[in-house]
């Protein structure tokens, strides 16, 4: 492939994301806009996670790169043959070994270490989007720490639900000042992003924003006193590999009402059988 | 009354380019105390109740408020943050739409509440309790909390605005034709409201109208406007009973 630069972003363009990138490690949780590109494929499906990946990968790298917490979907095989094909990296299925994680909703069940970086795909960066319409306003709203509106979106949730009902993208106080949207991850994910040893890294390619938590950064959802932040619970373990305390997808096996609950990480339920079959041995 | 005016306007000018909105303007407000602007269409008064709200930028002049640390400050000297906050903790400002001043895609109970959550509340309940205690206190039912403002007739949505507006005990609230736009036993209503909070409170208010009936009822004293300039000001009863300017006197002889 010697018609495309190394990681496929010529070296202008990844020197403008790094820019971008070293001021949002500098302010976490504040967004900073960038001169997003046109990648080979759709928005939606990943391209500020892309250009975040190409800008930060070096020859050295080992990629993983997950989607809904699994190796083998489309999106994260195509990405990661995108990455092998223009970027000549290792990469991997597995979390230990990964240097850089791309991911789309999930936060490996495995605790991550010094040293990785997760990369995080995101569609809507602005956590007051659907709340107040004006993106003049929003940035006001950052800027001043205006964000009695967020807390009015939950009161509307308990009032409605008599809980708080959104189950992704909930809300998190970063460092006691920004309110920063983690992307669509399910909540369960949130409390591993507070005082993570990694480094987190987001990027928006339509909406050209990028926001970042640095290793050890405070991470906090939002929640009322009487209605504080919960996790989702799961009443069974994962029909594959036994785990309890990890995020289940709900697979449906025939068409007769039968369904499965499997861990959503395929990386950590092979993990589990293998020592389990090990230690059967 | 205390010695120190709540509010000091001094030559307070707004002009549109060459036009002008409102032109040396000056007065003072005392804490408790509902001054009414009167005129007629055009003649100044919102951009007046906006210039002095500073949700417009004065071209001339000088807003001076009482701040609740006791010093008197030049609004236009207040950083954007201070302004905001002031604006909406201290001060409370009623739209003669409804729509303007609600969220109307939010119940009844988060629009009452999102004050009280902007200044730091993190407690559903006593949230909630508040917000009951004040739609109580504008005569909407407890059991419309959770309803939206779209499910409510214009006199109530306009009541909810009152409350979420006082929920966090403003000194000083405008009102831009609060009764504009309701019928008659409604406006009535609303009216009574107004003035029975308005002594329970203690808080002073700018009521721009052009409804002299309005005035009279609500207004300590008045000022008449006419092409962006205070004609007559002074008592409101002496106002309407003797009026001194021609136009005035067109006015009240035209309405009463």
């Amino acid at each position: 492939m010697t018609t495309y630069n190394f990681a496929y972003l010529d070296e202008a363009t990844k020197r403008m994301i790094r820019r971008a990138l070293l001021k949002a490690v500098a302010i976490p949780g504040y967004q900073v806009p960038f001169a997003s590109r046109e990648m080979p494929m759709p928005y939606g499906w990943g391209t500020g996670g892309v250009q975040v990946t190409a800008s930060i990968t070096g020859p050295d790298d080992v990629l993983k790169v997950i989607d809904q917490g699994s190796d083998d979907t489309t999106n994260a095989v195509s990405i990661r043959q995108f990455f092998a094909r223009v970027a000549d990296v290792a990469t991997t299925t597995s979390t230990t070994e990964a240097t850089i994680i791309q991911t789309r909703h999930r936060i490996p069940e495995t605790p991550l270490s010094p040293g990785q970086i997760l990369v995080y795909q995101v569609p809507i960066p602005e956590p007051l989007r659907l709340l107040e319409p004006r993106e003049t306003e929003t940035r006001i709203m950052h800027a001043l720490a205006e964000y009695g509106l967020m807390h009015v979106k939950l009161y509307e949730d308990i009032a409605k639900h008599g809980r708080i009902a959104k189950t992704y993208a909930y809300p998190v106080l970063v460092e006691d000042r920004y309110v920063m949207d983690p992307s669509p991850t399910p909540k369960f994910d949130n409390p591993k992003m507070n005082d993570s040893p990694a480094l987190q890294l987001f990027g928006a390619g339509r909406e050209k924003r990028i926001y970042a938590l640095p290793p050890h950064t405070k991470v906090i959802s939002l929640d009322f006193e009487d209605h504080p932040f919960e996790v989702q619970r799961f009443t069974e373990p994962c029909a594959l590999c036994g785990s309890t305390g990890v995020y289940l997808d709900e697979i449906v096996t025939d068409d007769r009402g039968g369904r499965m609950y499997a861990c959503s990480d395929t990386d950590w339920c092979e993990r589990v059988r293998a020592a389990r079959a090990e230690a059967a041995e | 009354m205390s010695d120190t005016p709540l509010l000091e306007v001094d030559g307070l000018t707004r002009r549109y380019g060459a036009r002008i909105g409102c032109a040396d303007v000056s007065f003072r407000l005392w804490p408790g105390e509902v001054l009414a602007v009167v005129g007629e269409s055009g003649s100044g008064k919102t951009t007046l109740l906006n210039t002095v709200a500073q949700r417009l930028a004065p071209s001339e002049g000088v807003v001076r408020y009482l701040m609740r640390d006791g010093t008197v400050r030049d609004l236009a000297t207040l950083g954007e943050a201070e302004r905001r906050f002031l604006a909406r903790t201290d001060w409370g400002f009623v739209h003669q739409h409804p729509a303007d001043g609600l969220r109307m895609n939010v119940s009844a109970g988060g629009n009452v509440g999102e004050r009280l959550m902007a200044v730091g509340a993190r407690n559903y309940g006593e949230i909630r309790a508040t917000a009951i205690d004040w739609l109580g206190r504008v005569e909407i039912a407890a059991d419309r909390i959770d309803d939206g403002p779209r499910t409510f007739s214009g006199g109530m949505r306009q009541r909810l605005q009152i409350a979420r507006n006082l929920v966090t005990h403003p000194r000083l609230v405008f009102m831009d034709e609060p009764t504009g736009g309701l019928d008659v036993s409604v406006q009535a209503r609303l009216l009574d409201l107004l003035r029975r909070l308005v002594a329970e409170t203690g808080l002073a208010a700018i009521i721009v109208t052009h409804d002299l009936a309005v005035a009279r009822l609500l207004s300590t004293r008045m000022m008449v406007m006419k092409s962006g300039r205070v004609v007559e000001d002074g008592l409101t009863d002496r106002v309407l009973d003797d009026p001194q300017h021609a136009y005035t006197q067109l006015l009240v002889s035209s309405i009463l």
